[in-house]
């Protein structure tokens, strides 16, 4: 694996292998002194075009328990009103010599765009509305997790619900393509509004009855509902919104025992998820947070922790 | 416009084969073709036995980004590459900076054309002023300057205001000038809308523009073209829809007319799938069926015209991620071929057509007598002489463009032009 851009790219064997090495990174997490020496003298820079605490925080403490220097670097106001192109700004910091570039950027594709232009390894950490692979390898992590506590820790089967706006995730189209090469049935709801063009051809399901959906689902995830997607007129009012498609208190209580919550975050409490469902039994949001940085050093490790980065074929 | 004088030796094509199959000798020696009976003895011979000549093509749909970006293109430049594909006329939209949208503007690029160019430059029009679509830009004046400006166009914008195009196609009648209109409803696909919408849109992530955006504009335009009794033109047809919806036009005897671009000619949208901005084009390059569909209407008509849309861009401008990305890419050098290509080698058009729809029907819309005329003694010499078994590999590095915006670098395509002659004067081969 010379780059993880997306999702998509990951064979099933490729991705268990992440997961499995992330079970051994978590086992890092859980030690008082959480260093290994893996990425000694290995240089990684976050790049994030666009804010992302989370992300970032997330990247650089799994680069930092691997021993690699990471820093990161600011890019945000877009590059074309500073008039600098991308291949000048992504240049500008391969030029300095940097073994992988963790990139987030608000345009979908930039990561890929970059590799053209770059000797580093490029991990995708978000790109616009397309994808964010190790989100939905964290998530699969989570679940996987969650399975296993059921008895099997396969996903050949296992049924996940994915809800709310379909059309701008990158997490939700990242956890298909994941979802679906692991083997799990993806069932997406959303208004008709919020489903990407084209979706009828996607691997999955579609509802817009999210009742009937949770009556038969494993893993619920809830996305969050962006601000602009309220004023531009996907739905009417966040009232309404909640109603069809908000996982409340009363849809909360009527889920099956053996049913996680997750959300990549942030939470829109009372919106697309009530506070009762955010702080319950069945919500994993904790977990995920957590998982996210063994998984990355999982990523982190199988791109850059062979020789001197020529890693190949990841498992 | 232009006032240069004829240099280049006499030529005569013998035996070379006319738009409607019949051969002749073509001596060109001046700037009108002469009586072949009188060719000297020093004039340079050519075979044209392998050949077709047809009236010098004439794109109603070029950037020469001259003023403003002559980064990215010249009048000089951009002319020499229409050159090279065998064009002596453009037409040369107004969204430069300056907007070509006063009379001044207008007769500076007449100027600096009949200096630069070699061929002839003709300038459009904004519709309004400063492209912003709200007020009607001085168009009368243009229409009287020495520009004699006829074709008016807001291009890269919509006219999206109903009463603003009526009042346009109004007032234009007067002096028989035509509207182009750039269709795309900005309610329904944004500046941000880069990609077809559809499965590839949905799949990349990418800004959808949907096919309804370009066909509904058509709609409401061809009836208020009906409703003035003005001509319109429909740039850059891109949809099945809006070639429908132009086949029922024209059907009720709407003085409309429209062009298609060569690369909605041969791409689709597919070409988007490595985010590479070189195919980020407005509108964008659509799916085959919509390709189907254009390649149909400009064979039965409905689509009259070619025009290329040639949209020159600094490398730099194109180095974006793909939504920050400049829209669009060239076309001039590559358009015969593409046409060739798509439309002639698979039988669905002859030369005639191909005349007609490159030179003579983009002449008339735009009101140029000297273009697109037969080729018999005494028309003006402007002609492309081409060679249609002739291919390359297309490198966008060998182009007498200043920008690398190639789309069809690397394939294999027709390269037809063997020489191109504007106003008796060798411009090309």
């Amino acid at each position: 694996m010379r780059h993880l851009l997306s999702a998509a790219d990951l064979s099933a064997d490729q991705a268990i292998a992440i997961l499995d090495l992330a079970e051994e990174m978590a086992q890092i997490q859980s030690r008082p002194v959480k260093k290994l020496p893996a990425l000694r003298g290995r240089t990684i820079v976050n790049l994030f075009f666009e804010d992302s605490t989370r992300t970032r925080s997330s990247f650089e403490l799994a680069g930092k328990w691997l021993s690699a220097d990471v820093i990161n670097v600011s890019a945000k106001g877009s590059s074309v009103s500073k008039g600098e192109s991308l291949r000048d700004t992504v240049q500008t910091i391969d030029a300095m010599g940097v073994d992988a570039l963790v990139i987030r950027h608000q345009a979908s594709g930039a990561p890929l765009q970059t590799t053209q232009w770059v000797d580093a390894h490029v991990v995708n950490a978000g790109d616009g509305t397309h994808e964010h692979p190790t989100q939905a390898l964290l998530d699969a992590f989570t679940m996987r997790r969650h399975f296993r506590t059921l008895g099997d820790e396969s996903f050949a089967g296992r049924k996940v619900a994915i809800v709310g706006d379909i059309t701008h995730s990158r997490v939700a189209r990242s956890n298909v393509a994941l979802l679906t090469t692991l083997g799990a049935e993806v069932t997406l709801v959303a208004p008709a509004t919020l489903q990407p063009s084209g979706v009828t051809s996607w691997p999955v399901r579609i509802s817009h009855e999210l009742d009937a959906v949770l009556t038969d689902t494993d893993v619920v995830m809830m996305l969050r509902v962006q601000k602009e997607r309220m004023a531009g007129g996907y739905f009417p009012t966040p009232r309404e919104y909640t109603v069809g498609y908000g996982l409340t208190r009363d849809r909360l209580a009527r889920l099956g025992d053996h049913v996680v919550i997750c959300h990549p975050g942030p939470m829109n409490r009372g919106l697309e998820i009530s506070a009762d469902a955010a702080d319950s039994a069945a919500s994993r949001v904790l977990e995920q947070v957590s998982a996210g940085v063994a998984v990355r050093m999982s990523v982190l490790y199988q791109l850059l922790g062979g020789d001197a980065g020529t890693t190949t074929g990841a498992a | 416009m232009s006032n240069q004088t004829p240099t280049s030796p006499a030529v005569l094509i013998l035996g070379v084969q006319l738009a409607d199959g019949t051969r002749t000798d073509l001596l060109i020696d001046g700037p009108t073709l002469a009586d072949p009976a009188g060719a000297g003895p020093d004039v340079v011979r050519i075979d044209g036995a392998e050949l077709i000549a047809l009236p010098g093509l004439v794109d109603l749909h070029t950037h020469l980004r001259e003023p403003g970006r002559e980064d990215a293109e010249t009048i000089a430049t951009g002319t020499r590459a229409a050159a090279a594909g065998g064009y002596t006329a453009v037409f040369a939209m107004a969204n430069t900076s300056p907007v070509t949208d006063t009379a001044e503007a207008a007769e500076h690029i007449a100027t600096v054309a009949g200096r630069e160019a070699v061929s002839q430059v003709v300038p459009i029009g904004a519709v309004s002023k400063g492209l912003d679509g709200i007020e009607l830009a001085e168009l009368g004046l243009m229409a009287r300057s020495a520009a004699g400006v006829r074709v008016f166009s807001d291009d890269g914008k919509c006219v999206a205001d109903a009463r603003l195009m009526r009042r346009a196609l109004e007032y234009v009648r007067g002096f028989d000038g035509v509207i182009a209109q750039h269709a795309q409803d900005p309610r329904l696909a944004g500046q941000d809308a880069c990609c077809h919408e559809g499965p590839v849109s949905g799949s990349l992530g990418l800004p959808g523009w949907p096919g309804v955006a370009e066909s509904s504009i058509v709609a409401r335009d061809v009836q208020l073209a009906q409703h003035t009794g003005s001509r319109l033109h429909v740039c850059h047809v891109s949809t099945a829809e809006t070639v429908e919806v132009l086949r029922w036009a024209k059907a009720r005897g709407v003085d409309v007319t429209a062009e298609v671009t060569p690369h909605h000619l041969l791409l689709t949208v597919d070409e988007l799938l490595g985010y590479d901005p070189t195919y980020k084009v407005n509108p964008p390059l659509r799916p085959a069926e919509d390709v189907a569909a254009v390649r149909d209407g400009l064979a039965d008509g409905t689509i009259d015209i070619v025009a290329t849309d040639h949209a020159p861009h600094a490398r730099h401008d194109k180095e974006h991620a793909f939504a920050d990305a400049a829209f669009g890419m060239l076309g001039l050098e590559t358009a015969l071929g593409v046409v060739i290509e798509t439309m002639v080698t698979p039988g669905r058009i002859g030369w005639e057509r191909v005349a007609e729809a490159m030179s003579v029907r983009p002449a008339q819309i735009g009101q140029l007598s000297n273009q697109g005329q037969p080729l018999t003694v005494g028309s003006p010499a402007n002609l492309v002489l081409l060679d249609p078994s002739r291919r390359r590999t297309v490198d966008r590095d060998a182009s007498a463009s200043l920008s690398r915006n190639n789309p069809y670098h690397g394939r294999d395509l027709p390269d037809p032009v063997v020489g191109t002659w504007w106003q008796g004067r060798r411009t090309h081969g």
